[in-house]
């Protein structure tokens, strides 16, 4: 079966900030893929390329096994790459079913708004998300983080995504609101749905992905199938190999050496010192 | 019964709760309206002639020349961005009309369409140097604005001789333009400028155009947050671009009426007049940073706008005094906007 989206050797430079370099990925329907990295090593880079809002500079974008250079993200849209982003995900002044249907309006002739279906499905779309609206009229600012972040879901969701792309929907969110957020992502892997999660955290990752891609400073240091690794090594892999060396060094120094040679060793199976 | 509190159950009468409060005072336009019936109680009881219907019918006159231009000017900020140019916009585009007619000696309904065809260039104008710029619409707008009230100068005194244009009175078509644009009509033995049934049918339009349409979803969320609006698929730029058209087809109708209610054009007025249009839609409700306000807010705002103007002459105040009134209005305006924001936004 053909990748949904499929990403080979992919690199992206702001001018002469190297921000992505060699990135491979794969997304299958019904797959989680994680992508996972400290702030800056390239994970909205990435993203934005998948969604349409960049370009990139050298490798190829696959969707559905057709090369693609988007030039919008109307275009990424069109073929089923939905992509919910942390901060502009909605329009915080406007209503919940303006923002909903933002962008792809129900119309009856004219030009006029649908306003009545617009109104009832987002209520009906939510709800079936678990999310009780009453007054789907509030404007979404009122909303919490995570309801703000369930409602772009549930509209990407309702509009035909066939990917899903989330960056980093937990970040801000306190424990019980990114719960419900994980909850969804596996809801949405349930109905087919193939999803590229984007976190720095290896704890909400872990429980919903089936693969893990760690980027650091912009290159692929691991992508691993769920079988080939635990939460640990995920979150040792994720601290990066030189920071959990230096961490080593710095302890020995100190004269912690038990730990220090426990963190050395985890390093070594983790294959990320040069010996 | 632990269940209940977190349940859909709980969050459902935290939202009854609050629901008709915010309701309120969400709306756009509910502080400019306590304002207006505030000001209409005021200077009935301070004016013996603010009453008459004649007077009425002058306060709603003058309201309805800035009304028809805060229509345009409130989409546009609901839309995020300024026009400067707005005032001086009018000029040029009764400038143009005067001065193409009466040259080439043509029918005026000849110089009316191809005013409107200008004057709507100079909107896709403003919009596309805003657009290609990415510089802030305040700057373009300014940069558009001075060279405008320059051009209208310098080509009406090139063209005529003169600072003002010659009359098109005489001219073909003048009384059939001036039944459009600058009659008065009867209404029960008062007369009422037809600009005021303009006034009426524009913002009753753009009210649909914002609440009803695609479109209007679209300014909104352009000026709510681009970014987001972008990111869902909304055509941006080619939104704002209709914005400062929008605008500009304003300015041509309000030069319209300039030009067939005096047959002539100073060729340097219209400038400082853009203040007044921002100001009639922020006292309106709408928000200078963008994304909030209504049409029908903006008309308020003009009435406001006219109530204030003319009634400190009823009230046989000093006039000097009208723009102290106006700023304290705004003061008053932008503090409630500011509140209802906090609001709505929490
Ligand atoms: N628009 C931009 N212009 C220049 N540099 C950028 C831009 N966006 C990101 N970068 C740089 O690219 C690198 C990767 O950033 P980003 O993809 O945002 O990382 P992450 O999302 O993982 O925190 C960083 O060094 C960042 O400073
Ligand atoms: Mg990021």
């Amino acid at each position: 079966m053909t990748a949904l989206v499929k990403l080979t050797g992919v690199g992206k430079d702001y001018g002469s900030v190297i921000a992505l370099r060699d990135v491979s990925l794969e997304v299958a329907a019904g797959q989680v893929v994680c992508v996972l990295g400290d702030n800056g090593a390239g994970k909205s880079t990435l993203i934005k390329i998948v969604a349409g809002l960049h370009r990139h500079d050298s490798g190829t974008y696959e969707v559905q096994g057709e090369p693609v250079a988007f030039s919008s993200p109307r275009d990424a849209l069109d073929l089923g790459i939905a992509t919910v982003y942390q901060d502009l995900a909605v329009v915080p002044l406007m209503p919940v079913w303006r923002n909903f249907f933002l962008g792809s309006e129900k119309r009856r002739g004219l030009g006029r708004l649908d306003v009545d279906f617009m109104r009832r499905t987002t209520r009906d779309e939510l709800l079936a998300m678990g999310i009780d609206l009453r007054d789907v009229d509030q404007p979404i600012g009122t909303l919490s983080g995570g309801e703000r972040q369930c409602v772009a879901i549930a509209r990407a969701v309702y509009f035909g995504a066939k990917v899903l792309v989330l960056d980093e929907p937990t970040a801000a969110l306190g424990v019980k609101q990114a719960g419900v957020v994980l909850r969804y992502i596996v809801q949405a892997r349930e109905r087919g749905l193939g999803v590229v999660f984007i976190t720095h955290n290896p704890h909400h990752a872990y429980p919903v992905g089936d693969r893990f891609l760690i980027l650091n400073r912009g290159r692929p240091i691991g992508y691993h199938d769920k079988d080939d690794i635990t939460r640990e090594e995920l979150t040792a892999l994720m601290a990066g190999g030189a920071e959990l060396e230096q961490l080593a060094h710095e302890l020995e120094a100190t004269g912690s050496t038990a730990t220090a040679r426990a963190l050395d060793e985890e390093a070594r199976t983790l294959g990320l010192t040069d010996d | 019964m632990t269940q209940a509190t977190t349940g859909p159950a709980a969050a459902d009468e935290r939202v009854a709760r609050r629901d008709p409060l915010r309701r309120l005072l969400v709306r756009p336009e509910l502080g400019a309206l306590i304002g207006a019936v505030a000001l209409f109680v005021f200077f009935s009881a301070t004016a013996d002639a603010f009453l008459q219907t004649s007077s009425f019918s002058t306060v709603l006159y003058a309201s309805s020349t800035f009304g028809i231009m805060a229509v345009g000017v409130s989409l546009l900020m609901i839309g995020g961005e300024f026009d400067l140019s707005a005032g001086v916009m009018v000029t040029s585009s009764a400038l143009v009309a005067s001065l193409v007619s009466f040259q080439l000696t043509l029918n005026v309904w000849a110089g009316v369409a191809i005013s409107l065809a200008v004057t709507l260039a100079l909107g896709v104008l403003n919009g596309l140097l805003f657009v290609w710029t990415k510089l802030p619409s305040f700057i373009v707008t300014l940069a558009t604005f001075l060279m405008l009230a320059g051009a209208n100068l310098g080509v009406t005194k090139a063209v005529t001789g003169n600072v003002a244009s010659d009359s098109i009175r005489d001219m073909d078509g003048f009384a059939s333009a001036k039944d459009v644009f600058a009659s008065e009509v009867d209404m029960g033995g008062v007369n009422v400028n037809v600009t005021v049934f303009w006034w009426i049918a524009f913002t009753v339009v753009a009210t649909w155009i914002l609440l009803r349409t695609r479109a209007g979803n679209w300014i909104f969320a352009v000026g709510g947050n681009a970014d987001s609006a972008r990111a869902v698929g909304v055509p941006v730029a080619r939104t704002k671009i209709a914005l400062f058209a929008g605008v500009a087809f304003c300015a041509w109708f309000s030069g319209m009426h300039l030009l067939f209610a005096f047959a002539t054009v100073q060729s340097g007025e219209g400038v400082g007049n853009e203040f007044f249009y921002i100001i009639c839609a922020v006292i309106g409700g709408c928000l200078l940073t963008g994304g909030y306000g209504s049409a029908i807010g903006a008309a308020i705002g003009a009435f406001i706008f006219g109530m204030v103007n003319k009634g400190i002459v009823y009230a046989d105040w000093n006039p000097d005094w009208f723009r102290f009134f106006l700023g304290a209005a705004l003061l008053a305006a932008t503090v409630v906007n500011h509140l209802v924001r906090r609001r709505a936004e929490r």
